[in-house]
């Protein structure tokens, strides 16, 4: 008898499976869908690739050499008017004969021959750079590519961290409920009572190290809110559902119903949220780098370009604000879009609505 | 309404409790010894003991626990470590600065996001609410920074309109020179993620049957949007402004820095690169307070904008 049920004729079995479409399928037929979205996708795309080529070496790797003449211009510019500045006239007339009297003399030869040991090689400096040069004549191009790198890894990072810390924390308070609920809620209630700016700095005022690493560990620990609420409110609304219960009346663990059974159904909308953390943390990285927060002296990223470009403008340098700037712009513009299409190709319930 | 404001003070004494941990063990773990910071690199090993024990560092945690809650609960921050002011007569001569710059921008950013979010709302078409909403997405896709650097170079800069950077003793040359640029700046880049969402507020309103029923007792548009719309939509909108009001008081750390204007918020970055513990930790302790009560006073005032509304 136990066999007939447990095992039902192939005929059953298909009727059963009736073909229908999985979600994520379904979402990836809606994203085709939208337009915009599909395009924006291609930019930040693109944009991966340069960034899994800058991190791998292949290019930007020499943005720390000084290539070109300091704030060498544009090569659409052409090359800077040489400086009228006031020259010091050469004294005319032969120099005067100083080696009775002065007390070094008997060294210079001596000096020169040592220096003669050390070969100082003039690297060729250029007169102009494809999207010009910085104070030191660095490739602007160059910084940018790697300056988006180190942005995008910090967002992309942060997002990913504070998205396990949220959802983490979300699934348990969601799930039990009850003492550990009340626990998890009140550190929530504990992180959301500090306004947002201030929590990040007391954060990076007692890990002093500075660096991308610390600006991850930062925007992560002082982010997770959202995303623990919203997935909190998820399971709360999933724990109660049959299929869940049926998980449990077949002996499924805790963990297991929890991560393999619930997770999956709300994966979605930690994907939606984790987007709209990784803008949010790419804006944010800029605004720390400028405060002098953000990433060391030794790395570069937008931020750290625009806290440069600040001085430079004032000379009449603009380009190396436009790179930072065009580079963020494209890429935080393509991320939102293709972040809007996912929203709207996943949770098609929010469709329409805006943030 | 009693009880309700009894409770809800009740209640702030756990998350109270939770920040004041938090910001303890934050510096005690990660802020390295505050003796070490404070006696400076040549110190002695006595320097450093002493320190140590003027600060009750050597007492065990629960005591210096009980003396970080006193110094809370009596407002005695003692002094900056970097400065040796008095932390209160930090806060005393550095809010006002902050103030006058941020209450502009709150007030004109609200003042013209909503009439500007009521109009697109109610002629909200297709093409122009997705030029719109491309426009903004686009327009937040750059940092806040360029604006503020662009904005300084152009307008104070090149075209000489405001000073570059300053600030005086009088509050009316500040509000009159100094500070229009910069709220210029914040209220240009703030309009529009702000229209945006009090547009989506009003949407909300106008799809719902009220709306419908009020033009169909022959209401002119006019009472419809103002009387009937604008009250619903006031809700969510008094919800932003709460959530945002406890950041006038930090101020715009990157505008304070910006323009070189000596308020809380300058202030607090300078403590972050001095790590000058005891400025931060009031600064957050006494911010979160303010918080929770801005907040409970929103929820308040919703009773007041909307009589439907239950405290419980």
């Amino acid at each position: 008898m136990n066999s007939v049920v447990l095992n039902p004729s192939d005929g059953a079995a298909t009727d059963l499976q009736q073909k229908s479409e999985g979600v994520w399928h379904a979402a990836w037929r809606r994203f085709k869908a939208d337009r915009v979205g599909l395009y924006s996708s291609y930019v930040v795309l693109f944009f991966a690739l340069l960034i899994v080529l800058s991190a791998t070496g292949l290019i930007a790797k020499g943005w720390q050499k000084e290539v070109g003449v300091p704030n060498a211009p544009p090569t659409l510019l052409g090359p800077a008017p040489p400086q009228q500045a006031g020259v010091i006239e050469v004294p005319k007339g032969p120099n005067v004969d100083l080696s009775d009297i002065d007390p070094l003399a008997p060294r210079y030869k001596e000096w020169a021959e040592r220096a003669k040991q050390f070969q100082t090689a003039e690297t060729p400096r250029a007169e102009t750079l494809p999207f010009g040069g910085d104070r030191l004549g660095r490739d602007v191009l160059a910084k940018a590519i790697k300056g988006t790198e180190v942005s995008v890894f910090v967002g992309v990072a942060a997002a990913v961290v504070a998205a396990l810390i949220g959802t983490v924390l979300g699934a348990f308070g969601g799930f039990f409920g009850g003492k550990i609920g009340d626990g998890l809620e009140w550190l929530y209630n504990v992180f959301e009572s500090i306004p947002n700016i201030l929590l990040i700095f007391a954060f990076a005022a007692a890990l002093k190290s500075r660096g991308v690493e610390t600006v991850v560990i930062i925007l992560a620990l002082t982010g997770w809110t959202g995303m623990y609420r919203q997935v909190r409110a998820e399971f709360i609304k999933h724990s109660g559902r049959e299929y869940v219960r049926s998980a449990e009346a077949i002996g499924a663990t805790l963990m297991s119903r929890m991560f393999r059974h619930i997770l999956p159904n709300v994966s979605h909308v930690i994907l939606v949220r984790m987007s709209l953390l990784t803008v949010g943390f790419i804006k944010a990285e800029v605004i720390l780098s400028y405060l002098g927060i953000g990433v060391r002296v030794d790395q570069v990223s937008w931020g750290s370009m625009l806290a440069e470009a600040q001085a430079e403008l004032i000379l009449g340098y603009w380009w190396q604000l436009v790179a930072a700037t065009l580079f963020m712009a494209v890429f935080v513009t393509a991320f939102s879009m293709m972040t809007d299409a996912l929203r709207d190709a996943l949770d098609p319930k929010l469709r329409g609505l805006e943030k | 309404m009693a009880a309700y404001l009894i409770r809800r003070l009740w209640q702030m004494i756990p998350t109270l409790a939770g920040v004041i941990l938090l910001v303890v063990f934050l510096f005690k773990w990660f802020g390295g010894d505050p003796a070490e910071i404070l006696a400076g690199q040549n110190a002695t090993q006595e320097q450093v003991l002493a320190i140590r024990q003027t600060l009750g560092l050597d007492q065990p945690v629960w005591v210096q626990l009980w003396i970080f809650v006193k110094q809370v609960a009596t407002f005695d921050w003692g002094k900056s470590w970097a400065t040796n002011e008095a932390v209160s007569n930090l806060f005393a001569t550095r809010l006002p600065a902050t103030l006058t710059v941020m209450i502009p921008i709150l007030v004109l950013d609200v003042l013209l996001a909503l009439p500007i979010a009521m109009w697109v709302a109610y002629r909200r078409g297709s093409l122009t609410d997705r030029t719109i909403m491309m426009t903004t997405t686009i327009a937040l896709s750059i940092s806040f920074l360029v604006y503020v650097i662009v904005g300084q170079y152009v307008f104070g800069f090149q075209l000489g309109w405001f000073p570059v950077q300053g600030w005086s003793d009088s509050t009316w040359t500040n509000l009159t020179t100094y500070v229009p640029l910069p709220v210029l700046l914040a209220v240009m880049v703030g309009l529009a993620p702000q229209t945006r969402l009090y547009r989506s507020f009003f949407l909300d309103e106008l799809g719902h049957d009220y709306v419908r029923t009020a033009r169909a007792k022959g209401m002119t548009e006019g009472v419809v949007l103002f009387r009937h719309v604008l009250r619903n939509a006031l809700i969510p909108i008094l919800t932003n402004i709460g959530l945002s009001l406890p950041g006038i008081f930090v101020g715009s750390f990157l505008l304070e820095t910006f323009f070189s204007i000596p308020g809380l918020g300058r202030e607090v970055l300078l403590a972050v690169n001095r790590s000058d513990f005891p400025v931060i930790q009031a600064t957050t302790i006494y911010l979160a307070v303010l918080t929770m009560v801005i907040n409970l006073l929103t929820d308040i005032a919703y009773k007041i904008a909307d009589p439907r509304v239950v405290l419980k």
